[in-house]
């Protein structure tokens, strides 16, 4: 096992407020495994990839549970043994990378600089690495000395990409990699990152909002609704069987290319500041009983090696119901 | 958040204020407390005039050369201060703001125009502007407000111009043309809202500027001769040589120009990170 | 006004900018380089139908929007709107214009004004075109609220912008564009900020626009999911010219352009059981400044041949209405 979470919980500190960002999340990933951490703005997604590499602001915490890297336990460890994992072992493509680069500074410079602050090289020989890494994600070595400016949102990407690669980590975690992307544009990165997998035999972790990314490039889910984890799967059962009301409205609401008809979920996602103990879904569910506003669903496998945190995932024919009823969604007594 | 929370949160800022809100009542009501009239020779009880004594019971904080109760003469000058700094504050701000907002909205040869007058007023020095003007007209407290005012407004007006040269593209005002605003309306109601806090930090910034700039002059011996004021307290300690004695004439004036200027630079603190978004915790 | 014409039609519009590069603009002062931002394009856009305009970064499709808004002049070329010359009204008609013409935004944290309340953004529009009272602006306000999803309106008329989620922020806009009931929205990328969840209800509320109310819709967009769900007709953009466009579904379904098949092969499915064929590109999008002689898209094309490089491909009508910019099109 290459990850192991358990019960993380992240909390953001805001004034006197406690803000429950990542609130007791479980998720593995194995070697060569995708995995893909699917929710909304302010779910916690991106949250939980920071805690990860410990690259939390200062008013944000890891309050429990435990990431094993590995084996070897990373919530605990001092500053510089993370920093020999972070890059070396597990590495990032942040979100909004189109600001990831410093705009001063050539972009060859930067991922020496990058490959030089994790591990020990000399000057050259780092240089070599980055011109090898650059020709790898499909750019051309002179392409080293441009500014970031000079360069197309693709290519940002790339080289972004390539600073990742660097050091040939296990796990690279990439935080919505394709918005502000062009479709095709989009399409050759995701292939990119695909063809550098079966070269390196690295894991992925696809944190993003988009569900047919995931549906396309990941053996796993997990969807993640303000700072709980709802579903939690193989990509195949989760997607054609979803059994989250959450999963199932996020299908339905999802536009694709041959969807003649778009169901939204009401309502909005609740705020992270409150602790009651009942389902953080609950005003928005069609299925909502007075048990979820009780007691707080925990997650049970309701099929083989397929989890979900609902108190009526079983009943499968009101869910089957749920799939396609506009009437179903509109009528929710939350509104 | 706006301006008024901000300042709640920022002790440094806040203090600031309250100093110019302190004096700003000390402007107002001074000459109503001032025990005694600030011209008046006072005499002791034979009839000789009390010239520099020293602070007691019956004269806080002492008398001049020529025997005024200095505690009276702080009180009223405060009031010519209030004057002189509110009004000249308002017109630079005034004439600022408006350069601004039609400079950054309009663009193109507007912009030039008004930018062009800028940079030749930015090109005046200030001293010797002040000098000329007021040695040419008679030293009045109305000279010096225009004195003062007329060179000022050039740097809110070019902070001002890039602040609204920003918002002119945000889509909020695309938004506005397309509801079918005209362009004076889009300037003074929807663009001018945005760059209130700047305005009123502006505004504030010059009140406690203009303060020391009027005590400045008036040291320099070009103020209005007839209105009392703590630069000419200063400038009249200083030429009658009490300087090094009275230091009751010297420090009261003095510690209040330099609690204002220290005022100032409390709120420029502030100025900045209201001006500048990316400065602000979100 | 004639019931056949095309409510919106744009003739040969382009829409170019002038850059000048420092030093080499005083030795050479005449010679001007273009941002051919929109480079002849011609569409048209039926009463009562939404019209996809499909494009990636630097196609246009935005300049365009703005342009048929009288946001920007155009270059050269019409924007005729119920057969009158967008470009050719005086400023002082132009608020009439703007009683049948309204526009959506993207982003809906830009997209209101900050220092008004839901109330102040809903009045301009009121104020600036009728004369009605403030019970008869309120009545107006809350019911225009209700249609947008905002209900009950009293919870939202008198919160500021950073009071509101994202997707309420654009209700707002989306309030602020029919509140004066236009006969004609161009709506750029109003969904492409938006979480998921909410994408859904907003398309449908654009889709309730014209099913009840008539209204016309040109949807800006590099979305193709989103255009196939509201468009009947869509075009596609590229670098500033339109290389094909027809009815939504026979484009999806058959599409005769390289580039178009390119765009929609690239779209990933959100069923794992189904396997996309890719249709390969080469490269990145070109800059606006160097755009391709002869076909703009050629260097990118698998199908290339020398006439490409030589001969910029005209606007072709095929069968079914489906016009096509290629030289291989039949």
């Amino acid at each position: 096992m290459l990850l192991e979470i358990t019960g993380l919980r992240t909390y953001y500190r805001i004034g006197r407020d406690c803000c429950r960002a990542v609130d007791n999340v479980s998720m593995n990933i194995s070697k060569a495994e995708n995995l893909g951490l699917i929710g909304e703005s302010g779910c916690g997604k991106t949250t939980l990839a920071k805690s990860i590499l410990r690259l939390l602001p200062r008013n944000a915490e890891i309050v429990g549970g435990s990431i094993r890297f590995l084996g070897t336990e990373l919530v605990d460890m001092d500053e510089e043994d993370i920093r020999r994992i972070r890059w070396g072992q597990i590495s990032l493509i942040p979100q909004s990378s189109m600001n990831a680069l410093n705009p001063v500074h050539r972009v060859g410079d930067q991922v020496v600089e990058a490959i030089k602050i994790h591990q020990r090289m000399a000057k050259n020989e780092a240089k070599r690495r980055v011109e090898d890494l650059f020709g790898l994600v499909g750019l051309e070595k002179n392409r080293m000395r441009d500014y970031p400016h000079q360069l197309s949102g693709g290519m940002k990407q790339r080289v972004l990409i390539a600073m990742a690669l660097a050091l040939e980590p296990s796990l690279i975690i990439a935080d919505e990699p394709t918005t502000a992307l062009d479709v095709i544009t989009q399409d050759q990165i995701l292939e990119e990152l695909t063809r550098l997998q079966l070269k390196f035999h690295n894991s992925i972790m696809y944190v993003t909002h988009d569900i047919s990314v995931v549906a396309e490039r990941c053996h796993k889910v997990a969807i993640m609704y303000a700072g709980k984890l709802m579903e939690y799967g193989s990509v195949s059962d989760v997607f054609t069987k979803p059994l989250h009301p959450y999963a199932i409205g996020l299908r339905n609401s999802f536009p694709s290319l041959r969807s003649k008809s778009l169901i939204s979920i009401p309502g909005s996602p609740p705020s992270l500041l409150s602790n009651e103990k009942a389902c953080r879904f609950r005003q928005r569910c069609p299925l909502s009983l007075d048990i979820c506003s009780e007691r707080e669903p925990t997650m049970i496998e309701a099929r083989s090696k397929h989890f979900v945190a609902c108190h009526r995932c079983n009943e499968t024919e009101i869910l089957t119901s749920l799939e396609h009823d506009r009437e179903v969604w509109q009528t929710i007594k939350g509104f | 958040m706006n301006a008024i929370d901000f300042l709640r949160k920022d002790k440094f800022s806040l203090a600031g204020v309250v100093i110019l809100v302190f004096f700003g009542c000390l402007g107002l009501a001074g000459p109503l407390i001032a025990p005694y009239d600030p011209w008046y020779v006072n005499r002791d009880k034979e009839g000789n005039p009390l010239f520099l004594t020293t602070p007691d019971s019956t004269h806080l904080l002492g008398t001049d050369n020529m025997g005024r109760d200095i505690l009276s003469e702080l009180l009223h000058g405060a009031r010519t201060v209030l004057i002189v700094g509110f009004l000249t504050a308002f017109i630079v701000v005034f004439i600022g703001a408006n350069f601004g907002l039609l400079a950054g909205y309009y663009g193109g040869r507007i912009d030039s125009i008004l930018m062009r007058i800028t940079d030749v007023v930015y090109s005046i020095p200030f001293t010797p502007f002040i000098i000329v003007l007021v040695a040419l007209l008679r030293p009045s407290i109305l000279y010096v407000v225009l004195a003062l005012s007329l060179l000022m407004w050039r740097a809110p007006a070019r902070v001002i111009r890039s602040q609204v040269l920003g918002l002119s593209k945000r889509p909020f005002i695309k938004a506005a043309k397309v509801s079918g605003a005209s362009d004076l309306r889009i300037v003074y109601l929807h663009i001018a809202p945005n760059i209130m806090p700047l305005v009123l930090l502006y505004l504030a910034t010059n009140v406690a500027w203009a303060i020391t700039a009027e005590a400045g002059i008036s040291f320099l011996g070009l103020g209005d001769p007839g209105l009392v004021s703590w630069g000419r307290m200063l400038h009249l300690c200083y030429m009658v040589g009490a300087i090094r004695v009275a230091w009751w004439w010297l420090w009261p004036p003095g510690i209040c120009i330099i609690l204002v200027t220290v005022a100032i630079y409390l709120i420029s603190h502030a100025f900045e990170e209201i001006a500048n978004p990316r400065l602000r915790k979100r | 006004m004639h019931q056949d014409q095309p409510l919106l039609a744009i003739k040969n519009l382009k829409k170019w900018y002038a850059v000048r590069f420092g030093l080499s603009s005083l030795l050479r002062p005449s010679e001007h380089t273009y941002i051919r931002a929109v480079d002849d394009v011609s569409l048209d856009l039926n009463r009562g139908e939404i019209v996809g305009l499909v494009g990636e970064s630097g196609s246009g499709k935005t300049t365009l929007g703005e342009v048929v808004v009288r946001l920007q002049r155009p270059t050269s070329g019409m924007v005729l709107l119920n057969g009158t010359d967008v470009s050719a009204i005086r400023k002082d008609r132009l608020r009439r214009y703007y009683r049948d013409v309204q526009m959506i935004f993207q982003d809906p944290y830009e997209t209101l004004n900050p220092r008004f309340t839901t109330a102040g953004t809903l009045d301009e529009p009121l104020k600036i075109h009728f004369n009605l009272s403030d019970t008869d602006r309120r009545e107006r306000i809350d019911s225009t609220l209700r249609v947008v999803g905002l209900d009950p309106p009293d919870m939202f008329v008198d919160k500021y912008p950073h009071e509101m989620s994202g997707g309420q922020r654009q209700r707002v806009a989306i309030a602020r564009a029919i509140i004066l009931n236009p006969s004609f929205i161009v709506a750029d990328e109003p969904t492409s900020m938006l979480d998921v969840s909410i994408r859904a209800s907003i398309l449908n509320l654009l889709k309730s626009f014209k099913q009840n109310y008539g209204v016309s819709i040109l949807y800006i967009s590099h979305d193709l999911s989103t255009v196939s769900y509201l468009c009947s007709r869509l075009a596609v953009m590229y670098l500033g010219k339109i290389l094909e466009a027809g009815s939504t579904d026979k484009v999806l379904q058959d599409p005769v352009h390289p580039y178009t098949k390119a765009l929609i092969s690239a779209i990933p499915i959100a069923d794992p059981n189904v396997k996309r064929e890719r249709v390969s590109v080469k490269g990145d999008i070109p800059d606006a400044l160097h755009i391709p002689l002869g076909c703009r898209f050629w260097p990118r094309c698998s199908k290339a041949e020398e006439v490409c490089r030589k001969e910029e491909p005209g606007l072709e009508e095929l069968q079914d209405a489906r016009t096509v910019a290629c030289h291989f099109a039949v």
